[in-house]
């Protein structure tokens, strides 16, 4: 793969229960992946309105991934089953208005799955950047 | 516009080693809102909270910004630390340079750069932070345990002493789990009924303790302080209040060939049955799959020798509903299925047999009343092959598990020393990976087993065995002496690993508590919380968070009930604050919220509003209870409105987090 300069901005938003928690393990076990990554916690998977990926697109996000509890594993019970059927419309959405499919991702990382957090942003990093810069929805008046 | 201040931690050089802390609070002096900067080696430590709390004071600080280790860790801390200086405690935000930060990037100045934006990011949260104060909900005085081996009965033992009310629930028709299967415990060799059964008659006749045997958890509903549980009492067709134990009709029973669980099927019980002489509850329980009476309807020689009138062919499942403040999982273990690990023969040959299955064989309760004899021919064996980590430390294979179970290596050491003891005529060879044996007392006591006992070890893998008339060829490798192996065996033992009950992933689903790949449950934190769930009132005892011994299981049920006994101890429980609001002007009583909240924490009620004529009208609007509302958010994102906002996670502060990041 082609080696370039270009740093994408990407937005993770990591439920509190498992995925945070395994983001820490990554940490824990010194797993590297790119500092590209920045992390919001939120309790749920399910607290992420579509209107801050949105709002993250807008401001020149590269890329957006959510991560959350395993299918069954919620700590809300069925937090994670809402994120699963909304985001699977808002990409679609995103996608029919331009940006590609590979930009957004929802992924379910446990609290022990710190190696595949790493290996996660590792490879969803690469994706992105591969991609390139995301210009789409970037509203220029909305630019400070 | 906030006061805030910011405060970078070096965590020694676990920080400072990848993140130029001095640049980091430089940078994050210029940010909005930012009136103080500083940075210190540990801010957790009395002197950096002394630091913080100083800053409060003079800088009259609105609000703090902790760039350091993840808030899972230290959130808590910090919180108390602005609460001691007058702030309010969920005015503290933490930016996690350490797991996310310095720990997962190589490069200074990445690391830095990154430091910075995560605590910018923090601070722009903060700037929009509200203070909070948490609901209050009372605390039911009462915990149940789930599972009946020694680490549910200790657990129940030490929470009631303390006086408060317990209840084991277990699923089998009595308590005593696996140590009463087992014959004796390394590294003392006292046996395991005698140690064990006194503590099961101290739980059936201790007043606060209520034994639900031959039951099961069939749903949980609440939060901690408050859970609702529902019981299945299964129906054991013999009224438990009545059955004096007495023993006649397990005599009487016609129905002889049902394989005894109990002796991991090497003999055989009747349909009506008390699983052990020692059982608690001591009541017989109908197997409904093999009693003639309740398949046919044609039969109760039970009811008709029983004097004291205690059959019940036509009792159905009872189901209990109850209150409970903490709960205890202590669903304990089960040795691995052998049916993928064909190459030892185990469903081949009888004489093939697994470590529970020898426990059982050299027990004086047991099918052989403690002679050590052949399953397939009742003859001594002479040559007996012990064969470890069956399933355990098996890396990346489709069958087995990764972990080491522990307990086998002790174990084999004990069963290799009994054998020799009683009978010095035999040749015991044990084949190892490697011998672990942390514990007091357990190196001295495998050096016993080798020295005094004459045990072969041999360091190498068994690699087949296989039947051959009536014995057993077992072909293997010394790996110290490099050379094949072919051994005449007439027994072989398989250490098998071990893995959690398999109730306990339905379970886990139940209290929405987690678990790691290997169904063990998870604790808080590995090294500090390591008795709780993450899960508020759920706590863990024994090996059902991972492989432990007897020792280890009994410290860690005691650790278990000291939580429970500081949780119920107490009469309120304070809340968690960063609950859903609805903001009543903008609700239009769609009902959408109602729909995805999944604790019912949201009801309708009919409010005036004033109308811009000067008319009031009437209209619904959606009205959280704050007790009973977790916080996950879900309402939040189902709102069309944007009446229903979240506090602590209010959608204004994750945009100006979400605006922090992309700046």
């Amino acid at each position: 793969m082609q080696v370039t300069e270009y740093k994408p901005k990407i937005v993770a938003f990591c439920c509190n229960w498992c995925s945070y928690a395994g983001a820490d393990l990554a940490g824990n076990n010194r797993l590297a992946y790119p500092a590209e990554v920045k992390i919001i916690r939120v309790p749920c998977s399910c607290r992420v309105n579509p209107m801050f990926i949105l709002r993250a697109f807008q401001r020149g996000a590269d890329g957006v991934i959510i991560c959350g509890c395993h299918p069954g594993d919620c700590h809300y019970t069925s937090g994670n089953y809402y994120t699963r059927r909304r985001m699977a419309l808002l990409f679609s959405m995103l996608n029919y208005l331009g940006i590609e499919k590979e930009r957004t991702r929802v992924e379910w990382v446990s609290a022990a799955e710190g190696a595949k957090f790493a290996a996660t942003m590792n490879d969803f990093v690469q994706t992105v950047a591969a991609l390139g810069e995301n210009k789409r929805l970037e509203d220029l008046r909305c630019k400070l | 516009m906030q006061r805030i201040g910011v405060f970078v931690c070096w965590c020694g050089s676990n920080i400072a080693g990848t993140v130029d802390v001095e640049a980091v609070s430089e940078a994050l002096k210029k940010e909005p809102g930012v009136v103080f900067s500083t940075n210190y080696q540990y801010m957790c430590s009395q002197a950096g909270q002394d630091i913080i709390k100083n800053a409060i004071a003079e800088h009259k600080l609105s609000g703090i910004v902790v760039c350091s280790c993840s808030p899972r860790m230290h959130e808590t801390t910090f919180r108390k630390t602005a609460a001691a200086a007058g702030l309010n405690p969920y005015m503290v935000e933490i930016a996690n340079i350490r797991e996310q930060c310095s720990w997962v990037h190589k490069d200074k100045l990445t690391g830095t750069e990154k430091a910075i934006i995560l605590g910018r990011t923090a601070i722009a949260k903060v700037n929009l932070n509200a203070p909070l104060t948490p609901g209050e909900s009372p605390v039911t005085k009462r915990a149940l345990v789930i599972g009946g081996g020694i680490a549910g009965i200790q657990t129940a033992l030490d929470i009631a002493d303390a006086g408060f009310e317990v209840d084991i629930v277990e699923k089998q028709p009595t308590i005593g789990g696996k140590m009463a299967q087992l014959d004796k415990t390394f590294p003392t060799l006292d046996c395991a009924a005698c140690i064990l059964t006194p503590k099961m008659v101290d739980v059936a006749q201790h007043e606060k303790i209520r034994i639900f045997s031959y039951s099961e958890v069939e749903s949980v509903s609440g939060f901690v302080g408050n859970f609702t549980v529902n019981i299945k009492k299964k129906a054991r067709y013999v009224k438990e209040d009545v059955c004096t134990g007495c023993g006649l009709c397990t005599e009487k029973c016609p129905q002889k060939n049902v394989p005894n669980e109990f002796n991991l099927g090497m003999d055989n019980r009747r349909a009506i049955y008390i699983p052990f002489a020692q059982a608690v509850p001591k009541v017989a329980t109908i197997d409904p799959r093999y009693c003639t009476m309740l398949k046919t309807g044609k039969c109760g020689v039970c009811s008709k020798v029983c004097t004291a009138g205690a059959i019940d062919y036509k009792a159905k499942d009872e189901y209990i509903e109850e209150k409970y403040g903490a709960i205890v999982v202590a669903t304990g273990y089960n040795p691995i299925s052998m049916e993928k690990f064909d190459e030892f023969a185990y469903s081949q040959s009888k004489d093939v047999i697994t470590s529970l299955e020898f426990e059982r064989l050299t027990n004086a309760a047991g099918p052989t009343a403690g002679v050590l004899l052949r399953p397939s021919d009742h003859k001594h064996p002479k040559t007996i092959v012990f064969v470890q980590c069956v399933g355990s430390r098996c890396s990346g294979a489709e069958k087995g598990k990764e972990y080491c179970s522990k307990i086998c290596c002790m174990y084999t050491a004990k069963h290799a020393m009994l054998t020799r003891d009683k009978y010095p005529d035999t040749d015991v060879y044990v084949f190892y990976i490697d011998v672990r044996t942390p514990g007091k007392a357990f190196d001295e006591f495998y050096r016993r087993a080798v020295e005094e006992y004459g045990v072969h070890y041999i360091k190498g893998m068994v690699g087949k065995v296989s039947p051959q008339g009536d014995k057993l060829m077992v072909q293997a490798s010394d790996l110290l002496a490099n050379k094949q192996l072919h051994i005449e065996a007439d027994l072989v033992v398989l250490a098998a690993a071990i893995e959690p009950d398999a109730s306990a992933r339905p379970l886990a689903t139940m209290l929405t508590a987690s678990m790691d790949t290997n169904d063990f449950f998870t604790e808080a934190h590995p090294k500090l919380r390591p008795v709780e769930s993450p899960t508020a009132g759920v706590f863990l005892s024994g090996t059902c968070q991972g492989p432990k011994d007897i020792p280890e299981t009994v410290s860690q049920a005691g650790a278990a009930a000291a939580k429970v006994i500081g949780l119920l101890a107490k009469d309120k429980l304070t809340g968690n604050p960063c609950v859903a609001h609805s903001n009543e002007l903008m609700c239009n009583g769609c009902s959408s919220c109602e729909r995805v909240c999944p604790y019912g924490a949201i009801t309708y009620e009919d409010k005036e509003f004033r109308m811009p004529d000067r008319t009031t009208r009437m209209r619904r609007v959606a009205k959280v209870n704050e007790a009973v509302c977790q916080g996950c958010g879900a309402c939040t994102v189902a709102c069309p409105s944007g009446a229903m906002d979240l506090k602590g996670f209010a959608s204004a502060q994750i945009m100006a987090e979400v605006d922090a990041i992309c700046k």
